[in-house]
């Protein structure tokens, strides 16, 4: 560790953790302290401020957030599957991350609205996005395959943190909303989550949005998964400090979590949120997890990361650490986990068979969206299409045309 | 009738806009007090206070991002940008974002966010301060693009872009901001449509489009052909995307020659979009090629040379001289 330039270089056998403790120790600041409930170990500690949050997580809840993540997770292997049968273009995983996802997506109320970036399946999940209909967006059907009005769970946005300035402006239209229902004496309380990811945290927009949100004390919770790789390159090339730290040039609170314990994730969103709703302003939460599988199935982590980085993080698997621990403390048996076991199985099933069956849509809905109002040119572009497919009614269609019969206009 | 600058002319149909519409906001560098770098915002917001005009941080991509934000959350925000060379910072907002949010989600959301730019030269200024990037907007579908030339135009076509369900870009002639106009302030103007072009001059021996800031100058050009004997008919295009080609078209049949001046560099903008359309609609009936006149394949000069640079009168009458010289 002789240059403290950030390098992308890695000798072997440190795992990023030194890395940034490296970092960390040439600000001259301590560590960053990262809270944990449940440890890798099963084992349920103590927070001064958040074991009061944690204990809202019942033996029912946390079943239940031990299901979700089994779920999301046997839903990524499919997924995953499905992308290299050819039936989807891309897939994103997310394994690895479940317990950020997922804690943080339970913490939410259904009047709090999530801006995503494009790997929150487990959030969606929460939010009670169709997975089928998640996998729209790559399939290669749809840019967008749900409806954000109906769950608060904006789309993903593929752009990197652009919509970390979306959910600054969402929450000031929040603010504005309370004010105007507070003149009739009613309002109700909501707030909104960005997420973003360690390699976003460089883009300007981030920046932009926490100065946005600090002047204005929006309430916003900026969610980072601080998985540690931005495809190929490490977290210290982002950044030489820890992430949550940067809260502190904003003026607001920034906790780093340990984004492999569900319960303290659960934990710090719900203290999160609570200060959003009342008015206290944003909060950055680091979640400090690893993307254990590859960026998307495009890429290959062998050519830039050991094995033995991986290995590291896998004793550190979040639902690892929660099953020991309701095992342990007998809040869960075998019949659970079979349970478990085969209602992901089931999910499995269902998000494959309706993939196959995912409409492809009519490229006439495409000029139909383009704009809200009528538009002369997409009119004419339309009629000039209309006509031209006209001509191959009762023969072959041309190469490259959409294959849907012309008279199946539908807009 | 009342008479106002083009300036005025916003600032009341902003005022008309607060006023009627509990949802719509103003935001944008300098509008507070100040009243913006042109006052075009002067004095809203003592009328209608800080939440609805709002000084934001000085970063442009940051309030086209929370505009979009905003208008997800069901407002309607109008957002200034200081200057033309000044919207980049925000054009990743602008175009991957704001313009394709209709069609991603396909058409489940709406993000009727207005965008006013002051653009175009001739006020003697520094760099990035003059510039004419309307083409670079009006390439990307799902944005709305008008330019007001006159008072009357400024004060409704702003009042009717907040109304609109789409993004609609405005930009304004910074040049002609202190040009007086007659405005109607009585309903009937808003059943203008603001994307459509308007004749404003008859003539039968060539046409003249221009929009914006050249607006006057073209006006100019035909009556100075005029005393040549030559009968320039003059259409303001007002509307740059969705563009009227239907007017241009019939104005183009009826004189069979055709100018199209902007301010912006000829090569790519919209005077070749013009060109291309007119040269496959109304071919027959040209007389001549489709003659452009434009700013230069450069950087906007420096203000000493801007003159040079500048589309003017003369410019106009040349381009006019080669069209009937056919």
């Amino acid at each position: 560790m002789g240059t403290h330039l950030p390098s992308t270089e890695f000798d072997g056998t440190a795992v990023d953790d030194q890395r940034e403790a490296d970092a960390e120790a040439v600000m001259g600041e301590p560590p960053a302290q990262m809270v944990q409930l449940l440890g890798p170990d099963g084992k349920l500690g103590f927070d001064p401020v958040f074991t009061e949050y944690a204990e809202k997580v019942t033996p029912e809840v946390l079943r239940g957030l031990y299901a979700d993540m089994a779920a999301i997770r046997r839903f990524d292997v499919e997924a995953t599957a499905l992308q290299r049968q050819g039936q989807l273009a891309l897939w994103v995983p997310l394994t690895g991350q479940e317990a950020a996802q997922i804690g943080s997506g339970r913490a939410s109320r259904p009047q709090d609205y999530i801006f995503p970036t494009y790997r929150e399946h487990g959030v969606a999940y929460t939010r009670n996005v169709d997975l089928a209909e998640l996998l729209r967006q790559f399939r290669g059907v749809s840019n967008g395959g749900w409806n954000p009005k109906d769950t608060n769970f904006h789309l993903y946005t593929l752009v990197l943190a652009a919509q970390t300035l979306h959910a600054v402006g969402y929450a000031m239209g929040i603010q504005r909303d309370q004010k105007l229902s507070a003149a009739h004496g009613s309002g109700e309380e909501a707030a909104v989550i960005a997420y973003f990811g360690d390699g976003a945290s460089s883009e300007g927009d981030v920046h932009e949005s926490m100065v946005f949100a600090s002047s204005y004390n929006a309430p916003v919770v900026f969610f980072c998964q601080n998985n540690h790789w931005a495809i190929s390159v490490p977290t210290n090339v982002q950044t030489r400090v820890p992430l949550s730290n940067r809260a502190k040039g904003y003026g607001f609170p920034g906790i780093r979590v340990d984004g492999n314990d569900v319960i303290a994730v659960h934990a710090v969103t719900e203290w999160a949120l609570e200060h959003a709703r009342q008015g206290k302003g944003p909060v950055l939460i680091e979640a400090f997890t690893y993307r254990v599988g590859a960026h998307t199935t495009a890429d290959d982590p062998t050519k830039y990361r050991q094995s033995a980085e991986e290995d590291a993080w896998r004793a550190k698997d979040p639902l690892a650490r929660v099953e020991k621990y309701l095992r342990a403390e007998g809040l869960a048996d075998d019949a659970f986990f079979a349970k478990v076991k085969a209602d992901g199985d089931e999910l499995a099933a269902y998000v494959r068979r309706t993939t196959h069956d995912l409409e492809t849509p009519d490229i006439r809905s495409a000029f139909a969206n383009t704009y809200a109002e009528a538009h002369p040119l997409v009119a004419e572009e339309l009629a000039w299409f209309e006509e031209y497919t006209a001509g191959f009614e009762g023969g072959d269609l041309p190469a490259g045309s959409s294959g849907q019969p012309a008279a199946k206009a539908g807009h | 009738m009342t008479t106002m600058t083009i300036a005025k002319a916003i600032n009341e149909g902003l005022r008309e806009t607060l006023a009627s519409n509990p949802k719509s906001l103003l935001m944008g560098e300098d509008i507070g007090p100040l009243g913006g770098v042109y006052r075009v915002t002067d004095g809203l917001i003592g009328e209608f206070g800080p939440d609805r005009v709002v000084d934001t941080p000085l970063a442009e991509s940051g309030i086209i991002g929370t505009a979009i934000g905003l208008a997800l959350r069901g407002y309607r925000p109008v957002c200034e940008i200081q200057f033309d060379g000044f919207v980049f910072p925000g054009f990743n907002q602008i175009t991957t974002q704001l313009a394709k949010m209709h069609a991603r989600s396909n058409g489940n959301l709406t993000v009727p966010v207005v965008i006013r730019i002051p653009y175009g030269g001739g006020i003697g200024s520094v760099e990035h301060h003059s510039e004419s990037p309307e083409a670079l907007f009006a390439h990307t579908a799902g944005l709305r693009i008008i330019t007001p030339s006159n008072a009357h135009d400024a004060y409704w076509m702003v009042q009717q872009a907040v109304e609109c369900q789409d993004p609609v870009i405005i930009f304004e002639p910074k040049r002609r901001y202190w040009l007086k106009g007659e405005v109607d302030t009585a309903a009937p103007g808003r059943a203008e449509d603001p994307f459509k072009a308007h004749v404003l001059r008859e003539g039968t021996d060539a046409t003249v489009v221009a929009y914006g800031p050249l607006v006057p100058v073209a006006l100019a050009a035909a009556n100075a052909a005029e005393e040549d004997g030559r009968s320039v008919e003059v259409i303001d295009l007002r509307s740059i995307s969705p563009l009227d080609f239907d007017t241009v078209t019939a104005s183009v049949q009826k004189t069979g020659r055709l100018v199209v001046a902007h301010e912006a560099p000829t090569f790519g903008g919209i005077g070749g979009e013009i060109a291309a359309r007119i040269s496959e609609r109304a071919f027959h009936s040209l007389e001549a090629p489709v003659i452009r006149v434009g700013g230069f394949h450069m950087p906007y000069p420096v203000a000493k040379v801007e003159e040079d640079y500048l589309p003017d009168i003369d410019r106009i009458l040349e381009a006019l001289d080669r069209a009937l010289s056919y």
